[in-house]
């Protein structure tokens, strides 16, 4: 159809039609078109309901800066996405795309009914509606509330696309491909220096786009941009990226591009991403943002069929699309008039020219006449009409001193408004640049700058062709210079450009009730001038306070369209100038980005990394279930054929207890500390004793923060005089390592002393039961592995299978047990050798699941899980552990402040339920009395808790508030359901006597 | 994302390949138990907290592995210097040197 595509008009290729959906009806478009373009070629306006109020919505502008026209798409295959601006969407064969925010259809709304209830949604309506009464909060508002929140409809299902990221370093990177933009990447480019254009739109070229009037050095526009763009691509120095939005700038000139690569395209290749997120570290930036025009505040300025005059330019000269037959331009600035003319040469009946100004230049009238254009010069608009499509304007002359003459009623089917033009200052905004407020502009602008930055063009303030072209090429040729090239800024001539002026409108005054007047300010998020008044009389009068109370700005557009005039409206409610209300801050990103985006490669197995041990594989083919712990993927338990979980843990702690299992603790941190102040290193780092250690002996080791807690623990052995072998926590390896060489490196610089991760050096295979050393006595060579030569806490130096080996005497099962150490290539190969000779003792290999059960038996904590940051030594119980003689370790001194010698501290204790068969909650909170008032006084939590198959009942560890004084007493964990009482006992639930270690 | 100069490796590298480690100078007692709680209390938990010029460590993990000193501004997040552990704090004048 296109019935309002005029033929052979635009930059869109009319040759190359383009079929689409909008709403489940088929229309065709051309290639080149955006949505919002090939949607008004037509003949649709309306594209969506609002937020709050579901009014009828339309096309308000040409760009990125769209508030209202947010539609979903389809891409199919899962590829659906809600919220894409129309007036960016490029339209490709077979795009399937539905309007939002309406039910059950986007003419007919039930939602809409929330217009007629307008007093219930006005400013703050959030704070104040839902508060009362209380019981109508679960069954209406929040109801309510969940109803309405959020804009479209979320995928239902994972995105399927892939996203790439990348690094990149250049000398000038440019924002914005307009006039300014692509004189400064031209100077630069011409100097040398590596450059990056980047630019959001599907081509080059910004306002020059739209515009047909001005020549440059003697050629159209089109042909310099053409000529500008053909220089670029044919620079090897230049980078050119398009559909690339400069999301952010962070410190020391850091920019996130998003590039948007096929979203475009019908059929993009296999494999091939969807976005880039470009992170560009530049020496030099030049910010050519431009400026977005200001929509004007009246009643009814939201009507589908009103929108932006630049816009409605820019449909007509870039897209060849009329929006309308019989429009009306409203105005306060010259630039509407050009849209009036160009719309009247393009055959439309302009009805009228409705400036609010006074008096205009006469070359703008005398074009206007000689078109046959009516011009209002001083008069208003003062409201619309029309359900779904505007369809007249009432406008009203005001006399110079504010009388309102009678009104007239003129019929339109668009109408075009421009308040003027707002410079795009978010990205220097960004770097905390100042913004200048310019009154007579009223507008913002670059102030000074806190990067190695430079603004340019009407982002700048620098309004017009010939202007913008002058200070790109200025900056450009500045920014080539300050990095180190040599570059002068070459001079345009520019003609056929009318100087631009204008007014800057506040609210436009009424002869109606103004608080009557749906006059929208934020389109997106349907705040109008009476919300902002309204907030100002409640007492707020700073903008941040104004925009949250308001929301104004604080749609997905982040007030592109609406900051400005919201401010000019506070400011003058709260009567003080408007830098004194504020500018409200502006943050990445400029523009709605994907979470794909940000996530880049890091998602599904390459989200982080997952380490696992040379015998994981081994694991994994013999039926592990495994857990994550830290980055680890462990083995968790080895289920047999038809067992659980709960049978298969039962009958590997069985085994183990009564003749051997075979655990895979790679994961253990594992630290070389080597030097000839080695011992003393260690005698500072832990509590414990170390210089007496003898060779080839190990101890239990505890570190604690230098607050006095316990950080980690682990068993240490002494290989040589000068050489500590040290394991840690799985979890706490890295950040152990990291605690000792701050101590070494910035306290102790004077020990020479040498730290080595070899955590991944090293396979351990722990072999633990009472057939332990059975096993493997006849595999080790260069060890007497007699009860004498190597008794428990033991460590010394071998092989075992002829493979170098450090074997460690060490259980945390409670059972005779080893730990050996081989280099990590062998792991696997030593393992499947021990589990083979294994058999003949019924050799089980257990995971982490048994593990925990068996330490827990005998009493051993866990750091991080026993603990939690808040407990001492003595909290733990291993008071032992504390070298008392030493003079100093790290943690010492605060060991003795009065809390931490309080009686009532928690402390770690056991726990037996009264019912053996109870197997309680890990961080289920204890109280002593269950009949006390809520909120209950809490003594302490469940930090470990198993049901034990060697004592056929459940066992758990707890911190208690003077938990050891408390032994035998009856303590009540209460639970969703019922009560458990136990009864505080030991820690240590069995062997006490540690016989079993040498057994 | 900051770029720091490693004062070691004697070059500028993005802020991934550090770890931040607090204020700097502030040495550990030579002797913690001649210190009354309240002494030890402030060497533990009391920080300049400033706004402005902070001095702080910073440790080239994924690099070096060597910590060292550096004086940024808290307010523009700017690094004024970056100066090897074990180095004297730089004097105010000599920082307002090297703002320029
Ligand atoms: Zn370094």
């Amino acid at each position: 159809m296109n019935a309002y595509r005029i033929k052979g008009k635009g930059r869109v290729d009319q040759r190359k039609p383009v079929r689409f959906s909008f709403n489940g009806t088929a229309y065709t478009g051309y290639e080149g078109d955006t949505l919002a373009s090939a949607l008004l070629a037509n003949g649709v306006h309306l594209v969506g309901r609002s937020f709050k109020y579901h009014r009828p919505r339309g096309i308000l502008s040409a760009g990125s800066e769209e508030p209202n026209a947010l539609v979903g798409t389809d891409r199919g295959n899962g590829r659906f996405e809600p919220n894409t601006r129309a007036t960016v969407l490029e339209v490709f064969e077979g795009l399937n795309t539905t309007s939002q925010n309406h039910w059950p259809s986007l003419k007919r709304d039930v939602g809409a009914i929330n217009d007629a209830l307008y007093m219930l949604f006005s400013a703050g309506f959030y704070y104040k509606t839902f508060m009362w009464p209380k019981s109508f909060w679960n069954k209406v508002y929040e109801p309510f509330i969940r109803g309405a929140a959020g804009l479209g409809k979320s995928p239902t299902v994972p995105d399927p696309d892939t996203y790439a990221s990348r690094f990149a370093h250049c000398d000038v990177l440019v924002v914005g491909a307009g006039p300014a933009g692509l004189a400064a990447a031209l100077e630069a480019g011409r100097s040398g220096a590596k450059v990056m254009l980047c630019d959001e739109q599907a081509e080059l070229g910004g306002s020059l786009l739209s515009e047909t009037n001005a020549r440059i050095d003697g050629a159209s526009g089109w042909d310099w941009l053409k000529a500008a763009a053909a220089e670029l691509a044919a620079l090897p120095n230049v980078t050119v990226l398009t559909r690339a939005t400069a999301i952010g700038y962070y410190h020391q000139n850091l920019l996130g591009l998003c590039q948007r690569l096929t979203d475009h395209l019908a059929s993009p290749p296999e494999g091939a991403p969807r976005e880039r997120l470009w992170k560009v570290r530049a020496k030099q930036v030049v910010l050519a943002q431009g400026a977005i025009e200001k929509p004007l505040v009246f009643d009814g300025n939201d009507r589908p069929g009103v929108m932006l005059a630049g816009a409605a330019r820019s449909y007509l000269n870039r897209y060849g699309v009329k929006v309308g037959n019989r429009p009306v331009v409203v105005t306060s600035h010259d630039s509407a008039w050009l849209a009036a003319y160009d719309l009247a040469e393009a055959g439309a009946k302009v009805a009228a020219i409705v400036d609010v100004r006074p008096e205009v230049a006469g070359h703008l009238k005398q074009r206007a006449a000689a078109l046959g254009i009516e011009m209002l010069t001083g008069w208003t608009a003062t409201g619309t009409s029309g359900r779904l499509r505007v369809a007249s304007v009432r406008v009203n002359p005001i006399s110079r001193n504010g009388v309102f003459g009678p009104a007239r009623t003129i019929a339109c089917d668009a109408l075009l408004m421009s308040g003027g033009w707002t410079p795009s200052v978010h990205l220097f905004s960004h770097t905390k640049g100042k913004l200048d407020w310019n009154e007579e502009g009223q507008m913002f602008l670059p102030g000074e700058r806190t990067e190695e930055s430079r603004c340019a063009g009407a982002g700048n303030g620098s309004f017009g062709l010939a202007a913008a072209l002058a200070e790109g090429a200025e900056a450009g040729a500045d920014a080539a210079v300050d990095a180190g090239f040599k570059a002068k800024a070459a001079t345009y001539k520019v003609d056929g450009e009318v100087p631009l002026m204008g007014v800057s409108s506040r609210e436009l005054t009424t002869d109606r009730n103004a608080s009557k007047a749906k006059a929208f300010v934020d389109f997106q998020n349907d705040v109008t001038a009476k919300d902002i008044r309204l907030a100002v009389r409640e007492g707020f009068k700073s903008i941040e306070h104004i925009k949250r109370y308001t929301t104004n700005g604080m749609a997905t557009d982040q007030g592109k369209t609406s900051n400005i005039n919201g401010l000019v409206i506070a400011s003058d409610a709260v009567r003080r100038p408007a830098p004194a209300v504020g500018l409200t801050t502006f943050r990445p990103p400029y523009t709605p980005t994907t979470f794909g985006a940000f996530a880049g490669y890091n998602r599904s197995e390459l989200f982080e990394v997952t380490r696992k041990t040379p015998i994981d594989v081994w694991a994994e083919e013999n039926g592990a279930v495994f857990e994550p712990v830290s980055l680890w993927r462990r083995a968790w338990y080895f289920p047999k054929p038809g067992e659980d979980m709960h049978a298969a843990v039962t009958r590997e702690c069985k085994t183990v207890r009564e003749t051997l299992g075979m655990f895979d603790a790679s994961t253990l941190g594992k630290i070389e500390i080597v030097g000839p102040d080695a011992a003393e290193f260690l005698n500072r780092m832990y509590t414990n004793a170390w210089s007496k250690l003898g060779v080839g002996r190990c101890r239990y080791g505890v570190l604690l923060g230098e607050d006095g807690f316990i950080r980690d623990d682990g068993v240490i052995g002494r290989i040589t005089s000068d050489r500590f072998h040290v394991t840690t926590t799985t979890g706490g390896a890295a950040r152990v390592l990291a605690m000792m060489e701050d101590y070494l490196q910035t306290e102790w610089p004077d020990l020479k002393v040498w730290l080595t991760s070899i955590t991944e050096q090293w396979a351990v295979i722990a072999l633990q039961g009472p057939n332990a050393r059975k096993l493997f006595e006849p595999l080790v060579e260069g060890i007497d592995l007699s009860e004498e030569g190597f008794p428990h806490m033991s460590v010394a130096e071998g092989r075992i299978y002829g493979v170098p080996t450090r074997l460690f005497r060490m259980s945390f099962t409670g059972e005779r047990g080893y730990e050996i150490n081989v280099p990590a290539r062998y792991g696997r190969a030593v393992w499947e050798k021990l589990f083979e000779a294994g058999q003949q003792f019924g050799i089980t290999p257990y995971g982490t699941e048994t593990m925990h059960v068996l330490r827990a038996e005998k009493g051993y904590i866990i750091v991080g899980q026993d603990t939690d940051g808040t407990l001492t030594p003595e909290d733990a119980g291993l008071g032992w552990a504390i070298g008392k003689s030493k003079p100093d370790f790290v943690g010492k001194r605060s060991l003795s402040r009065p809390d931490m010698l309080k009686a009532d501290r928690k402390q770690l204790v056991g726990l037996l339920t009264s019912d053996p068969n109870t197997v309680l909650e890990a961080g289920a909170q204890i109280v002593l009395d269950p009949n006390q008032t809520l909120p209950m006084k809490m003594v302490g939590h469940v930090t470990s808790s198993y049901w034990s198959g060697t004592l056929g009942r459940s066992i758990a560890l707890a911190v208690v508030e003077g938990g050891r004084a408390r032994e035998g007493a009856t303590i009540h964990v209460p639970m969703p359901g019922r009560t458990h009482t136990a009864r505080i006992v030991g820690t240590v639930f069995y062997d006490p006597e540690n016989k079993r270690l040498s057994a | 994302m900051l770029v720091i100069r490693c004062p070691y490796c004697e070059a500028e590298r993005p802020e991934v390949e550090f770890a931040y480690g607090g204020e700097a100078h502030i040495a550990r007692p030579a002797d913690p138990s001649t210190l009354t709680d309240e002494q030890w209390k402030d060497h533990l938990f009391i920080r300049t907290n400033a706004r402005g010029t902070h001095f702080e460590r910073w440790r080239h993990v994924h690099g070096c592995g060597r910590f060292f000193n550096a004086v940024r501004d808290t307010v523009s997040d700017k690094f004024v210097t970056t100066y090897k552990a074990g180095l004297p704090r730089p004097t105010e004048a000599e920082l307002e040197g090297m703002r320029k």
